[in-house]
């Protein structure tokens, strides 16, 4: 799966930020199917994670939900991962 | 409808915070994957399930005895599981049914249980629902 660069992500402006950061799985799996409702269909949704599985987790609900998964920034202990609203 | 091999079954029997937060993980990710989940709670998570000791410490498993193993800081009764089901009941299609043959052993009422379990039901009706997915016994 080809992702978007750092920079393209940078980029991006969310439509909506998730910040899950100091929940555990399936913590922010859940906050961001939840918060995804939100999202009109083409936007984009950031996801803020302390939880290391969390970018994986993203990405394999993404694929199965339909949504378009973009990639990950690394910041400073935690990780921004990238969904695009697909349906 | 959902086909049926999508179905994620779950029998919960173990009543400890870390199982039931396993079994509560399973099922939020399930639920966030749009797949249907049903739950059936037998024995000691029934007990769990009642609405006067939801809410209190169910310990942990007997793994976690062993000498040097790392327990979580706050205790068990801070495993956050009956959150993760409710999340997860709330954003999916989860049904959470108490065993009827549970209930008559252990001697509780069906009006002790939590709001979060849904009915009772017997394990032919829930073998049905399960046909074609998966069954994970906890």
């Amino acid at each position: 799966m080809t992702t978007a660069t750092v920079s393209e992500l940078q980029a991006l402006t969310a439509a909506k930020i998730i910040d899950a950061r100091g929940a555990a799985c399936p913590g922010p799996l859940l906050e961001a199917k939840k918060g995804m409702g939100g999202v009109p269909v083409g936007s984009i949704m950031e996801i803020w994670s302390t939880d290391p599985g969390t970018k994986t987790d993203i990405a394999a609900w993404s694929g199965k939900i339909g949504h378009s998964f973009l990639g990950v920034i690394e910041d400073a202990g935690y990780d921004r991962v990238f969904v695009q609203r697909g349906k | 409808m959902h086909p049926m091999n999508e179905t994620l079954s779950l029998v919960l029997f173990s009543g400890t915070d870390d199982k039931l937060h396993a079994a509560g993980t399973l099922a939020a990710g399930a639920c966030a994957m749009d797949r249907p989940v049903n739950v059936l709670l037998q024995y000691w998570a029934l007990d769990a399930f009642r609405a006067d000791q939801i809410g209190s410490d169910h310990g942990l498993a007997f793994d976690s005895i062993r000498p040097g193993t790392r327990h979580p800081p706050a205790g068990s009764a801070a495993i956050p599981w009956l959150e993760t089901f409710r999340m997860a009941k709330e954003l999916g299609e989860m049904s959470i049914l108490a065993c009827s043959g549970s209930l008559e052993v252990l001697g509780i009422a069906a009006g002790e249980l939590d709001p979060i379990v849904d009915g009772t039901g017997g394990i032919a009706a829930f073998l049905l629902a399960a046909e074609g997915g998966q069954i994970v016994f906890i």
